[in-house]
């Protein structure tokens, strides 16, 4: 019953998204505010009946309710019960469920928060979002259906995919997708505005919280995933340059253009054009990673059983709504207003400087990621584009772009002084050229580039702080003063500052892996040592322990440093019967930011056991730096200005047309 | 500065960072591309020592050989032809005798596989899709890889 409740659910929720899809647009045309005032109910109702379809699904693996064949492949008694909950989107079809009921979502979202939008957008807007929703809706419907049933229940499931029964799967895929639909919203204000042939910087404000929540999203989704591939996989890399972390990279790359040229457009009604494509590429980067992921056409942790038909429906939905979106872009776009003028070295020209370089960055991901499939559709001939590609092109890009951040918030909107903003940065050169010094002496040897990172990263977080130092004036003014200049500093201000230091701590974390980590592989023998960067490890034996659904085999080892005990690490291999497969669960030990990386293989018939260690140097600081960028936007979103809301210019318009200088 | 002047500014510095991205991929994709061969290919083609390849196929069964400390050596098959491979390292979770596996690295002058890196497949029913193709071509693909097409019929009950 509960599962057909939920099919059910989900049909009418597409038949209300094809009414929201076409009335208030038809509205918006004829300007009947009726019509336009049905998208309102419409997404709302369209969230109502997703969320009982999403929820029918869920009770069906929490009761485990094997009759249904989704729950029956990915779902099993044994599980604890937070797996079985998170197993609804283990799986394709979940995870398709779990899409459309963020879409939705934020469909519902927009219908409720947006009460100071101009009816017209607001309706056009909900209308894209519809169609959106109707196009995944009939996507689950008809190839993906998780609501099917065996007529004769088996007994038990075959449970989930042991690489994803980890914490990590109640966090990583959520907070994708609330990034990856996240930028379905802009999306759908990008239409809006071009279906209505009109766009201000009222539009920028509107959209910004958007992109900013999306962005926050992606940001932690990403780095989740990263963290979580890293210690799950037993290799210890964090970035494996992988299609499918590519095809998460280049919406945030899109998005993060977005932000900034939002920003530009808000201020000066300038870039118009250009961050309404913008808006179109983020969001068509996450529908082809939904693509490149859900398709099947790469083989990856990702790539659940696969089908055929599947791909060929999301490349339809690809392909109509990236290639629609294009050309009504196409035919709209010169309508639209030119904007302002501002000169080369200016707020604006450093913002464009940054769209310039994270779009070139994003293209060069882009190409990377699909040469492999075109040249396979074309020529037969099977290549792998690796991480010395993505080295070679993304690295050298992205360093003029770091080495640019300090400045653009030092420089002036309109023109800007870059030789005082140069001046201004001289400490943090300083502190730069420092860092740079230590880390050469520090380490003497190893790869010549590693300090220079260093430097940049230092420098990138210096530049941060020294943007609040400047803007609070805490050198110059008494501390009484300039602390009440950093409370009344805009909240985005301090978004930004700490959001640009996420970035400097990242990279640094990034540099001192990739340059200075050390990598240990060896066999003990019981009662045996391994050492590495001023630990030992000494193995002191082989436990066995059960879990809910699997048996584990430990190796246990202590840790000293010298001669001061520091604690033991219980790296193991988990071995999982009702799918008769194992996975490595590597032990870490944190020191600081720093880590020590276990994992062990499978002992040898001597009772010796294989093992991998690596010292991970500052390897937190990668996933810390996430934090940062996620709090600064966190901070920015909570700025006044987005909270008040935007001013309404077409009301002012149609109130005081004498006021309206001719266009 | 005009308007027209600005805009130069604008689309020749855009110009300018296409071209050096551009320089870099055609610089990146002539060192770090791997073509992707199964055993027969290597003999078919002569590929020579050194290139880089990633060599897909079977772990032929009984070839696996641990020898001492962490060396591994076993045999990539397609039914076909075979291609001694060695490996320093922790296998991965997955790697199996009479599974799919794909190796990276270089050929030696002896013929042998020095691989750096094994890529297993992540779950019981999945094989990498080259290796699937491969095995078509050489007419060894069996039925039974394909575990899931055995399990009961899924229909909807209305």
């Amino acid at each position: 019953m509960i599962p057909e409740l939920g099919h059910y659910a989900l049909m009418l929720a597409l038949g209300v998204a094809l009414i929201q899809g076409t009335m208030p647009i038809v509205g918006a045309r004829s300007n009947d505010p009726r019509l336009m005032n049905m998208a309102v109910p419409a997404a709302l109702a369209q969230f109502a009946l997703v969320a009982i379809s999403f929820l029918a699904l869920a009770e069906c693996y929490v009761t485990s309710d094997f009759s249904v064949f989704n729950v029956y492949e990915n779902s099993n008694t044994t599980m604890p019960l937070i797996y079985r909950l998170t197993s609804v989107w283990g799986n394709h079809e979940g995870s398709m469920m779990l899409w459309v009921s963020i879409l939705v979502f934020f469909g519902a979202l927009v219908a409720v928060f947006g009460t100071n939008l101009p009816t017209a957008l607001k309706a056009n807007a909900l209308g894209v979002q519809a169609w959106i929703a109707a196009a995944f809706e009939l996507f689950i419907l008809t190839t993906s259906n998780p609501f099917l049933r065996i007529p004769s229940a088996p007994f038990e499931g075959r449970d989930l995919n042991p690489i994803l029964q980890d914490p990590g799967l109640a966090f990583h895929p959520p907070m994708l997708y609330l990034g990856y639909v996240g930028f379905s919203i802009t999306f759908s204000f990008a239409i809006a505005a071009l279906l209505e042939g009109r766009i201000d910087a009222a539009w920028a404000r509107w959209v910004r919280p958007w992109v900013l929540v999306a962005w926050m999203c992606l940001t932690l989704g990403i780095a989740g995933g990263s963290y979580w591939s890293y210690y799950e996989l037993g290799w210890g890399g964090f970035w494996f340059w992988d299609p499918v972390e590519n095809a998460s990279l280049m919406p945030w790359l899109a998005g993060t253009a977005l932000l900034h040229s939002a920003v530009v457009m808000e201020k000066r009604e300038a870039l118009k054009v250009w961050t309404v494509l913008l808006a179109i590429l983020a969001f068509s980067l996450s529908l082809m990673g939904t693509f490149l992921v859900r398709s099947g056409v790469l083989t990856s942790v990702h790539a659940f059983a696969t089908d055929p038909s599947r791909g060929i429906f999301i490349l339809g939905i690809l392909v109509v709504f990236i290639g629609g979106a294009l050309s009504l872009f196409a035919w709209r776009a010169p309508l639209l207003k030119q904007g302002g003028l501002f000169a080369p070295i200016s707020r604006e020209g450093a913002l464009v400087f940054n769209n310039l370089f994270l779009v070139t960055a994003c293209a060069t991901v882009l190409i990377g990621t699909l040469y492999p499939l075109a040249l396979d559709a074309l020529t037969k001939e099977k290549i792998s584009v690796g991480p010395p590609f993505f080295d070679a092109t993304f690295g050298p890009l992205f360093i003029p772009l770091t080495i640019a951040m300090p400045f653009g918030p030092l420089m002036g909107w309109k023109r800007g002084d870059l030789v005082g903003a140069a001046q201004r940065l001289l400490a943090a050169a300083v502190l730069a050229a420092v860092a740079m010094a230590a880390a050469f002496a520090a380490v003497r040897g190893g790869p010549v580039l590693a300090p220079f990172g260093v430097g940049i990263a230092v420098f990138v977080m210096a530049g941060a702080v020294t943007d609040i130092v400047e803007r609070t004036m805490v050198l110059r003014l008494p501390p009484r003063a300039s602390l009440s200049r950093a409370i009344g500093l805009p909240r985005s201000a301090w978004g930004t500052a700490f959001a640009h230091f996420g970035i400097g701590v990242t990279l640094l974390g990034i540099v001192s892996v990739t340059a200075w980590g050390s990598e240990h592989l060896a066999e003990v023998k019981q009662g045996g040592s391994i050492d590495i960067a001023k630990y030992r490890l000494t193995f002191d034996g082989i436990l066995n322990r059960n879990g809910p659904n699997y048996q584990d085999l430990i190796g246990h080892f202590t840790v000293r440093r010298g001669t001061e005990l520091i604690g033991t690490m219980e790296p193991s291999r988990r071995t999982f019967p009702d799918r008769s497969m194992a996975t490595t669960e590597a032990a870490l030990m944190s020191r600081g930011v720093s880590q020590l990386y276990l994992s062990i293989g499978d002992p040898n018939k001597d009772g010796s056991l294989p093992v991998r260690l690596y010292f991970k140097p500052y390897v937190l600081l990668i996933w810390l730096g996430a934090l940062f960028m996620f709090f600064g936007g966190a901070l920015s979103l909570s700025d006044r200005r987005l909270r008040i809301g935007a001013p309404r210019p077409a009301q002012a318009r149609s109130a005081k047309p004498a006021l309206q200088p001719a266009e | 500065m005009t308007r027209k002047q600005r805009r130069l500014v604008l689309i020749g510095s855009a110009l300018g960072v296409l071209a050096v991205a551009v320089a870099l991929m055609l610089n990146a994709f002539r060192g770090s591309i791997a073509f992707f061969a199964s055993p027969s290919d290597v003999v078919a083609k002569h590929i020579g020592p050194g290139t880089r390849i990633r060599l897909g196929g079977l772990v032929k069964t009984g070839s696996l050989v641990r020898t001492d400390g962490l060396r591994v050596s076993f045999e990539v098959t397609d039914g076909k032809s075979e291609i001694p491979v060695k490996y320093d390292g922790v296998l991965p979770d997955l790697f199996r005798e009479g599974q799919g596996v794909v190796a990276e690295g270089t050929l030696d002058p002896s013929g042998s596989f020095d691989a750096d890196t094994i890529l297993a497949k992540h779950d019981a029913t999945y094989m990498p899709k080259e290796v699937v193709e491969a095995l078509k071509k050489s007419g060894h693909w069996k039925d039974e890889y394909e575990e899931r097409a055995s399990l009961p019929n899924p229909g909807v009950s209305k």
